[in-house]
Formats: structure tokens, C-alpha cells, sequence
């Protein structure tokens, strides 16, 4: 299941989004805007004369005359890089001229015309990708001679096919969505569609890749200058400036730097020019697994939307059972101070199956992933106690988890294939986990691996073992995972959704193989699941959660008969099975899950709730105990209707 | 594996045709050139004209292609209008020297670059600022300045390395490696830049991929779910990146050959632009038509054998 909280994005301001507004990309925009000006109004700038010599001042270190001192004939470097900004600019242009208006016209085309005319823009793409293009150009250079212009356009041919290719891309994304559809039935011409709605939707990343063409242009321009291939001495330019430089640097270091700390320069501010409209689009924030959860990274905003929410301990009066192997006392779950789930209570006995049910965004499978100890950056368990066995998790670090996890608790979720390494192989996957729970020698987990494989009854463990996950169906994929939670002899197994990515064949087979696996090993389970089907199936103990809360628990069958809280009611009622064999019409629960941060202070399903009264909404609802092991977050639970009556099954 | 490698062998021959062709037809637009650079500008219409008869030149274009076609066949690329030397025997002295520096720079950039992608990957985000500040600046040097600057101070400055010049490694092996340090550093700092980018930004997208959750959940240690399954599953661009990084370095090594005197096939190249030596810039597209094919054919069978969706059906 997805987290369920948006995290909050960089808001443009001032209509200047973030990444334009970073000093360094302010600092890039103005190194080149100086550049062009410069080298268009060099005249004005400097008193030098690029080209005449003035052998009395050669070779002279930066002065206040010459602000960047001066080359073996006496010119004024400065004078030089200001004149030579021309030459190289005016190639970078025409490469860019070349590369954009070729790509964009034939990217735009082939994406939205599709057909022929793309199959061979694709391929003329996949041949100017694997060539040389240096030797292209060379050979346009032995030709026209120091054309510095011909070797520029031909470059920008040479590129333009991979920007057609990505533009290809861009457009189809576009044109696949609905508006340009409507567009087009609404009979707009195609030219009218490409200028005005696709044109403006893919200028930004194409932006992006002349950005780095034009990095890469400058490159090239200045490389060629610099081999004696383009502009010729005594015309200044900056390639050949370095050029010049290293030809006297035994005798004068100084030379070479001011030429070529310019060229870094502007290729460095195209690239961060490039590199800031590509975070423009992207702005994602990427999720490290492995680091620890950091809150302040993500503003704090939601928690001043609504406070932390009651913390106070319920059910104090509840003795943790003595022979629980897992029991779970007032965990809060938060994110950035913003509850997500609160004082949820429950424990676990060997060999029983505790069902946690509810609406997506409920806080189920973040209370699972609290039990282990995963919760997803930027969520944290807050307060709380989670036993195993009698030892403290909750604020374990990872080395006491990491005695746990796989070998204690064991944990299978939504969706199998997924959830394997798809670079190794099933066998090595079982086995590694095998080895590092055991002191097995690597041939007896190999064994080990295969009666494991067996156990989950899948047909051939020998061939699985060998499989691939890409290679193994979703029904398969589950059972191997269910293999590997076993492979550390766990006690308890937390299934989260363990069926819902499956047929409903396969679901049934999959819940059976459970039941079984419960019965035969003793493992206890908690099973997450928005489905009641699946919990009244195998369930001893249902938990209902909504809006971060636990709602309604109590053993199964009691809940089925006399469910006491109107959500549990309501779900039973929209369950698809159900409706199905009372040939009813589906009703559905109306409304929708409160987001996290904006629950009420009330009772969370008061808005959507039938029964719901004024005191429903006044203050917060506690759990209450009224039936044996029967606990309900409601203050009419006898006014909650039973369930329409149908055959288990 | 054998399959992906065949698919890229078939599909490398319509590119040695379009590029030999390419180079064939741009230098036929000027047929007066070798004549000019054998004779000089002042020769006669009818010396001229004996020497293009002589070097086949008055034939159609198609016909001189067909008969440089034959003559590759037989490993016979022509001589060199220059030099009269086989242009075979040339490039055969280029080649190592050229596949010497990419290789090198290659192994360098993932030697360096995996680590330190792979370490920032684990840390604080300040370490990737700096891995991208760190590529930004290396992508923007240009190799020639780069190399430049090395020169000034290991060669130079402190006297640890010789400035340039190639040593043959059959006559003196410590020569030949303290001459390719300087070359391969230029091109691999950069590299290795641009390795460590990739790498981190690879990482951290396996790492918070589902399977890692699963990974983490059967108590794996952290060594493992990082060096073995992530690291693994980041490779594949890693290695496409590598790809496109020798073909875009054949422009590095042409102007690191030259900045470190270097007769590899990029400065052989640009000789015989200058030269206006057809024959020798024929024969060295060829050449880099190849390098390029042979780059690609390695990361197909690199990334073929890190990801079995591409080896398995």
C-alpha cells in the first residue's frame, strides 16, 4: 500500500518556480548573459585590438593595464577571450540552430503522426548514436577547410536525431492525454494542436536537452579550435587561445588559464542551466530506504494543521497476556507530528490469526511495517510498546531488529513479484535468508531451500528454484516469498494484503496454504486486509482500523453475527461477495477516508456514518469494552444493524 | 547473452556501410584535393589529372567505393596520399595507444566512481551535492585544459610523470605506465565523476524500490541488501553510461592524444584532416566505427549478464 500523505512540494512563488530562483542558477544565467554581451559589444569594452601585436609587452602576468595579462605577441588576453567569445558563441548557435529546429520539427511529427515517417526518424536515431562523431566532423573539416561553421552545423545534424527521439517521447506522452483528444475531436487542426497545446507542454524539457547540447557544442567548438582544425591564428578564439598557451607553458603558465577557466565557465552554466529545468520537472523527492527517517527534511506543516491527537493510553485496565508472542500496547504512528495511527492495542497468541481490516489510508499496513520496524522515511512510531516475546522493539535499534526480523517475525505483502530481487534467482534468494538464520553449509540450505519450496506446495522446487522472479506467476511469486518468511523458522508471519494483487483462485489457494501452514508450524498471523471475505476466511480475531484508529475488535464470529461499530457494519455490507450471493445491488460506504491531518475531533466516521450524533462529534470517542473481548469506538453500538445473512464460505 | 551480442553485430553492419559511406561521398565532393596536397597549388590541369587517374580518382564515386570495399575485404585500406605508407600499418601503430587510454580511463572511472556513488548513496545528501558539483565541473572541463593542468603540476611542477610522449610497453613496461597516467586521468576524472552521479542516483532509486522493504524484512544485513542487491540492480546504467561515455570520449581522446603527443587514431585523424589525407581519414572512421561497435557490443553483454529479464525469457 502506498503512503498516504502527500508530502508537501516546493511551491513557486512569485511565479519563479525553486530551482530558477537558486543563487547558482542566477549566477549561470548571468555568466552567459555577460559572455554574449561581451563578445557583442567588445568593442566597446576593451581598448585592445585582439590582433596587433605589441612584442615590447609579451607574456606579461595580469596588471592594471592588462586585467588578464598578455599572450607571446603582447595582445591583451582579456581583449582576446572578449573577442573570442564571437567565434565560439556563434558556433555554439548554429549548432543549437540546427539541433532544434531539425529535432523539434521531426520529433514533434513522428510523435504525433506516428507511422512510417517515425519508424525511420527511430532509426536514423539509432545510427547517429553509435557514431563517431568526431570523425564525421573531421571529414567535413578535411573538406571545407578551418570552417568552423560547416563542422558546427554538421554537429548539430549529428544531434538532432536524438533530440527528435526525445521529443518523439514527450509528444506521445502528451498526446495520449485526454485534452488533446478532446482537441481533436472538436476538430481542431493538427497544426493548431501541436503549436498551442503540445508545443507548450514539451518546451520545458526540451529546453533542458539544448541546454546540455549546447554544454556539449561548446565543447566540441572549442576542442576543434584548439587542434588548429577551425578558427586560424591570428583571430582570436578561445580554443586556440589554449592552444597558444600550452605551447609556451614551460615558459609561461599563466597563459592557458584565463582562456581556459572561460570555457569552464560556460559549459558549466549551460549544464546548470540544463540541470535546473530538469529539477523543475522532476522535483521528487527521493526515498533512501536505508537512511534513518529524518522529519526534518519534510516541512512541518501538517503537524500545525491538527495537534498530535489523543495519546493518552487506553485500555489500561487490559493485562498483557502472558503467553501473547507478540502485543502491541498504545502504538502512535506520525509523520512530521501528524498522527497517522493512534493507541493501537492488540497481541497476538501462538498459532492464531489476528485480521486488521479497513479503507485504504487507514494506517493498516503502517502499523504492520511499525511491528518490524520499516516504516517508509518520514514516519515514525511515536509512542507506543511492540513485545515480542517479552523484549521491547519499539525503539530498538537496528542491530536488536535485525535479530528479529526474518527469524522472529517474518512478513510476505501486497505485491509478489515485487517484492524479490529480480537478479537472482529463487533458490538464491531462500538460501541467503536460510544462511543467515542458521549455520546451515551452503549445500544444506540448498536442501533446505527445496523442502521449503515443497512446503508452500509448489510443483517442482527444483525448476522454481532455478526461476527467476520475472519468470514465475503471481500466485507462484506469492508462495516463494511465503517460502522465504519461512525460511528463518519465524513465529510470527504479518501478511499485508497477501492475495489482493491475485486472482481470485489463486487467493483462495493462497489463504488456504496459510491456514495450513498455521496449523502444521503453529505460526501466529496477522493478516492485513480490506477485504472481509478474506478475514471471515481465516481470521480467529478481526481488528477493524479507520482513519488511524482501531475501531471495533473482538473474535470473529462475534463480529460477523453483532458487529457493534457502524464502519465495520457498513463494510461488510460493501462487500462484493456478500452483495453477490444476496443478489443485491453493491451499496457503497458514502464519502471517503478522512486525509491524515485533517481528522475530526470526534469520531473519525462520523461524517459518513448513518447513526452519527451531535455527541459523536464533540469529543473524542474511546474504546469501549461491551461484549466479552468485544471493544468498540462507538456510543450507540447497539444501535449498529446486523449484517444481511449469508452463507460463510 | 549470445543472442543480445548477435543482435548487436547485425545491426553494427548497416553502420560500418552508412559511415564508410558517409566519409566516402563528403570527401568525393572535392576530388582536386589529394592531387593539390601530392602536387602542391600550382600544378597543371594535365598533372592533375595523371595523378587522379593514378589514385583512381577520375571514377565514378561508387567505383572507388567498390574497389576501397575489395581492398577491405583483403585488409587493404589504400596508402596514405601523404606518406605513401599502407594506412593499415599506420593505424595499426594508433589503435593500441587509443583502446590503451580508454580502457584505462574506463577501469579508473569505475574503480573510483562505483565507491564513492555507492558510500554517498548511504549518506547525507551534502555527499551528493558534492558528487554533482564534483561531475558538473569534471563534464565541463574540457580534456584539453584538463590535461593541461595535470601536466603543470605532476609533470611540471613536482617532475613525478613525463609530460607526454607514448612508451612502448614491450621495450619499457614502467615507462609505458607512468606515460598513460596523465592521459588516462584526464579522461577519468570526469569519468569518474559521472560514474559516481549515475551510481548514487541509482542506488538510491533501488533502494527504495519494494524488494528492498522485503529484503530488510527478512533480516538481512545492511552489507548485503547494499553491495549485493542494490549495488547489482543500479549497475545496468551504470553500464549504458559507461557506453555512451567511450563514444562521446573518442572527442577526449582525439584531444588528449594530441595534448600528450600521443599518435593514437584520434591525432592520426586530425593529421590527415589537415593533410587533406582521404585515404587515412577513411580508414580511421573506420576504425572508430568499430571501437564505437565493439563498446556497445560490451555493455549489451554486461548489462545481459547483471539483469536476467535481458538473458532469460
Amino acid at each position: 500500500m502506498a503512503v498516504t500523505f502527500a508530502l508537501p512540494r516546493p511551491t513557486a512563488r512569485n511565479g519563479v518556480p525553486p530551482a530558477l530562483r537558486r543563487p547558482v542558477t542566477i549566477v549561470a544565467l548571468c555568466v552567459l548573459a555577460l559572455l554574449i554581451i561581451a563578445a557583442i559589444a567588445a568593442p566597446l569594452l576593451t581598448p585592445f585590438n585582439p590582433i596587433s601585436n605589441e612584442l615590447a609587452d609579451a607574456f606579461q602576468l595580469p596588471s592594471v593595464k592588462h586585467w588578464l595579462g598578455t599572450d607571446e605577441f603582447g595582445r591583451d588576453l582579456l581583449a582576446r577571450i572578449i573577442y573570442g567569445g564571437r567565434v565560439s558563441l556563434v558556433g555554439v548557435a548554429e549548432a543549437v540552430a540546427v539541433y532544434l529546429a531539425l529535432g523539434l520539427a521531426a520529433g514533434i511529427v513522428a510523435g504525433y503522426v506516428g507511422g512510417v515517417f517515425e519508424s525511420i526518424v527511430v532509426w536514423i536515431a539509432d545510427v547517429a548514436f553509435a557514431l563517431p562523431q568526431i570523425i564525421v566532423i573531421l571529414t567535413i573539416l578535411a573538406i571545407f577547410a578551418n570552417d568552423s561553421s560547416a563542422a558546427m552545423l554538421a554537429l548539430g545534424l549529428l544531434g538532432a536525431p536524438g533530440l527528435a527521439v526525445f521529443v518523439r517521447g514527450a509528444t506521445k506522452t502528451v498526446r495520449a492525454e485526454p485534452y488533446i483528444s478532446a482537441a481533436r475531436v472538436s476538430g481542431l487542426r493538427t497544426a493548431q494542436i501541436l503549436i498551442r497545446h503540445i508545443l507548450p507542454r514539451i518546451a520545458s524539457p526540451v529546453i533542458v536537452q539544448v541546454a546540455l547540447f549546447a554544454g556539449t557544442a561548446l565543447l566540441f567548438q572549442t576542442g576543434l579550435d584548439f587542434l588548429g582544425l577551425g578558427t586560424q591564428p591570428p583571430a582570436p578564439s578561445w580554443g586556440a587561445m589554449v592552444s597558444d598557451g600550452a605551447n609556451y607553458i614551460g615558459k609561461d603558465t599563466w597563459m592557458v588559464m584565463p582562456p581556459g577557466i572561460v570555457i569552464v565557465f560556460a559549459i558549466v552554466s549551460f549544464n546548470l542551466i540544463g540541470d535546473a529545468l530538469q529539477d523543475l520537472r522532476g522535483d521528487r523527492i527521493s526515498a533512501s530506504a536505508l537512511t534513518v527517517a529524518s522529519a526534518d527534511r519534510v516541512d512541518g506543516h501538517l503537524a500545525e494543521q491538527h495537534g498530535a491527537g489523543a495519546t493518552a493510553p487506553e485500555r489500561a485496565a487490559v493485562p498483557v497476556s502472558p503467553s501473547a508472542v507478540l502485543s502491541v500496547r498504545d502504538l502512535c504512528i506520525g509523520a512530521d507530528g501528524a498522527p497517522i495511527v493512534t493507541n493501537a492495542t492488540f497481541s497476538l497468541e501462538p498459532g492464531e490469526c489476528l485480521g486488521i481490516v479497513g479503507e485504504s489510508g487507514c494506517g493498516k499496513t503502517m502499523t504492520a511495517l511499525a511491528i518490524i520496524g520499516l516504516l517508509p522515511e518520514g514516519v515514525r512510531t511515536t509512542s507506543g510498546s511492540v513485545l515480542f516475546r517479552g523484549t521491547e522493539l519499539q525503539g530498538a535499534g537496528e542491530r536488536r531488529y535485525g535479530s528479529v526480523r526474518g527469524s522472529g517475525i517474518a512478513m510476505i505483502s501486497q505485491e509478489p513479484a515485487a517484492s524479490l530481487d529480480p537478479a537472482f534467482t529463487v533458490g538464491d534468494q531462500i538460501v541467503e535468508v536460510i544462511r543467515r538464520h542458521s549455520r546451515l553449509s551452503r549445500r544444506a540450505a540448498k536442501a533446505e531451500s527445496l523442502s521449503l519450496l515443497a512446503q508452500v506446495r509448489l510443483p517442482d522446487p527444483a525448476g522454481v528454484a532455478r526461476r527467476f522472479p520475472h519468470q514465475l506467476s503471481g500466485g507462484m511469486a506469492q508462495r516463494v516469498l511465503i517460502a522465504i518468511a519461512l525460511a528463518g523458522k519465524p513465529a510470527v508471519l504479518i501478511a499485508d494484503e497477501p492475495t489482493t494483487a491475485l486472482d481470485v483462485t489463486v487467493q483462495a489457494e493462497i489463504l488456504e496454504l496459510l491456514r495450513l501452514l498455521r496449523t502444521e508450524m503453529g505460526l501466529a498471523v496477522v493478516l492485513v486486509s480490506h477485504d472481509w471475505g478474506v478475514i471471515a476466511d481465516s481470521c480467529d480475531s478481526a481488528l477493524v482500523m479507520y482513519a488511524g484508529q482501531v475501531v471495533e475488535e473482538a473474535p470473529i464470529d462475534a463480529v460477523f453475527t453483532r458487529p457493534r461499530h457502524p464502519y465495520s457494519y457498513a463494510l461488510m455490507e460493501s462487500n462484493p461477495q456478500r452483495a453477490a450471493e444476496t443478489r443485491s445491488i453493491l451499496p457503497s460506504v458514502p464519502g471517503a477516508v478522512p486525509p491524515v491531518g485533517q481528522w475530526p475531533v470526534g469520531c473519525h466516521f462520523a461524517a459518513r456514518c448513518a447513526l452519527a450524533t451531535d455527541a459523536c462529534r464533540e469529543a473524542p470517542i474511546a474504546l469501549d469494552l461491551v461484549a466479552d473481548e468485544h471493544w468498540t469506538r462507538c456510543i450507540h453500538p447497539t444501535a449498529v444493524p446486523s449484517p444481511t445473512t449469508v452463507s460463510e464460505g | 547473452m549470445l543472442r543480445a551480442l548477435l543482435r548487436r553485430l547485425l545491426l553494427s553492419i548497416p553502420l560500418l556501410f552508412i559511415v564508410s559511406i558517409l566519409t566516402f561521398v563528403l570527401t568525393g565532393l572535392t576530388p582536386g584535393d589529394p592531387a593539390h596536397t601530392i602536387l602542391g597549388t600550382n600544378a597543371t590541369p594535365a598533372a592533375i589529372a595523371a595523378i587522379n587517374k593514378t589514385l583512381g580518382l577520375d571514377k565514378p564515386i561508387w567505383v572507388q567505393y567498390w574497389h576501397w570495399l575489395t581492398g577491405l575485404v583483403h585488409g587493404d585500406l589504400g596508402r596514405s596520399i601523404f606518406s605513401s605508407e599502407p594506412v593499415t600499418t599506420i593505424l595499426a601503430n594508433s589503435l593500441p595507444i587509443t583502446i590503451t587510454l580508454i580502457v584505462g580511463a574506463v577501469i579508473v572511472s569505475v574503480l573510483v566512481g562505483i565507491p564513492i556513488g555507492v558510500a554517498s548513496a548511504r549518506r547525507s545528501k551534502s555527499s551528493g551535492q558534492l558528487i554533482d558539483a564534483f561531475s558538473l565541473v569534471g563534464y565541463a572541463i574540457p580534456p584539453f585544459f584538463l590535461g593541461l593542468l595535470l601536466t603543470l603540476l605532476f609533470a611540471d611542477t613536482l617532475g613525478w610523470l613525463p609530460p607526454s610522449g607514448w612508451v612502448d610497453p614491450g621495450e619499457d613496461f614502467g615507462g609505458w605506465l607512468l606515460s598513460i597516467v596523465l592521459p588516462v586521468l584526464t579522461l577519468a576524472i570526469p569519468g569518474a565523476a559521472i560514474v559516481a552521479r549515475q551510481t548514487r542516483q541509482g542506488m538510491l532509486d533501488t533502494l527504495g524500490r519494494d524488494f528492498i522493504r522485503s529484503l530488510r524484512a527478512r533480516g538481512l544485513s545492511s552489507r548485503s541488501i547494499i553491495y549485493k542487491h542494490a549495488l547489482r540492480n543500479s549497475l545496468g546504467n551504470v553500464v549504458t553510461l559507461l557506453g555512451l561515455y567511450v563514444v562521446g570520449m573518442l572527442l577526449g581522446t582525439t584531444l588528449v592524444e594530441t595534448v600528450f603527443a600521443m599518435q593514437g587514431l584520434g591525432s592520426v585523424a586530425v593529421v590527415a584532416t589537415n593533410q587533406h589525407d582521404l585515404p587515412v581519414l577513411e580508414g580511421a572512421a573506420l576504425y572508430f566505427t568499430i571501437v564505437v561497435i565493439v563498446a556497445f557490443a560490451i555493455v549489451d553483454v554486461t548489462r545481459a549478464a547483471l539483469n536476467p529479464k535481458l538473458r532469460t525469457r
